[in-house]
């Protein structure tokens, strides 16, 4: 009975480590096969357009994501954390996630008829708190949002 | 009501301004969520349950938004912005705010 006990934990980490990382893999070809289907979609920053721009109708348009890390990574994180410095493990988590934002943004801007989104903003907050030592939902959501206009742009 | 994150609605030219306006909403998903998400937490991966919330939230708050703006009279609402606040575990704070106009 100790034993099982004892074991739950590794086994835990172990298969959340393989789980993690096949999501992982699988997701990331998921948004370069979507990026690379999304470029009839142009996202700017910039909010002043150029003089020769002539926008016909605008809409608000957004995407969110709520992503969490798996526990085998969080674990890992944990331990860098006592030491400092870049936690790495944690990045690829948050690329991903504004990738992703962005690609939903996009495609409502293309649902609706628009070719250009401007003066494109990313939010990032914590969903719940992290406070129960690593057991409790560590979700963070990413939203962009912008104005989608459409522009013929030559 | 057109809704836009720019200091004007791109192609039209505002003629009067009405003030803030603003709209915000919490919302909390059922514990059957709660409990799915807990589990999609050990292998990581997007918390679909939770993005539904926020996503279905934020634009409650921008219907009361823009309700508001209509009651003054506005037919437009530029340079709107986005806060959120997680007030409790699966429960969280959406607010949208922006300045009500109207444009010709």
């Amino acid at each position: 009975m100790e034993l099982i006990s004892l074991l739950v934990t590794p086994v835990m980490l172990l298969g959340a480590w393989i789980t993690g990382s096949i999501l992982e893999r699988h997701h990331l070809n998921n948004l370069l096969l979507r990026e690379s289907g999304s470029t009839d979609v142009l996202a700017i920053t910039v909010e002043d357009l150029p003089e020769d721009w002539h926008p016909e109708s605008s809409d608000l348009v957004m995407g969110n994501v709520v992503i969490s890390q798996d526990y085998f990574k969080r674990v890992a994180a944990g331990i860098k954390g006592v030491f400092g410095g870049n936690i790495g493990v944690f990045e690829p988590l948050l690329e991903r996630a504004r990738r992703e934002a962005l690609l939903r943004m996009k495609a409502e801007a293309r649902a609706r008829g628009h070719n250009t989104v401007i003066n494109v903003r990313l939010e990032t907050s914590r969903m719940a708190s992290t406070a129960s030592k690593g057991r409790g939902t560590a979700g963070v959501e990413i939203l962009a949002f912008g104005t989608a206009i459409t522009v013929n742009r030559g | 009501m057109l809704i836009s994150n720019t200091q004007e609605i791109p192609g039209k030219k505002i003629v009067e301004f009405y003030g803030v306006v603003s709209g915000s909403t919490v919302r909390a998903k059922h514990i059957g969520r709660d409990i799915m998400a807990g589990l999609k937490n050990v292998v990581g991966g997007e918390l679909t349950g939770y993005t539904e919330l926020l996503s279905e939230a934020r634009g409650e708050a921008i219907r009361r938004m823009s309700y508001q703006a209509e009651e003054t009279g506005a037919n437009a609402i530029v340079n709107v912005r986005f806060a959120t606040s997680s007030v409790a575990q699966g429960a969280a704070e959406l607010f949208a705010y922006g300045t009500a106009v109207s444009v010709e």
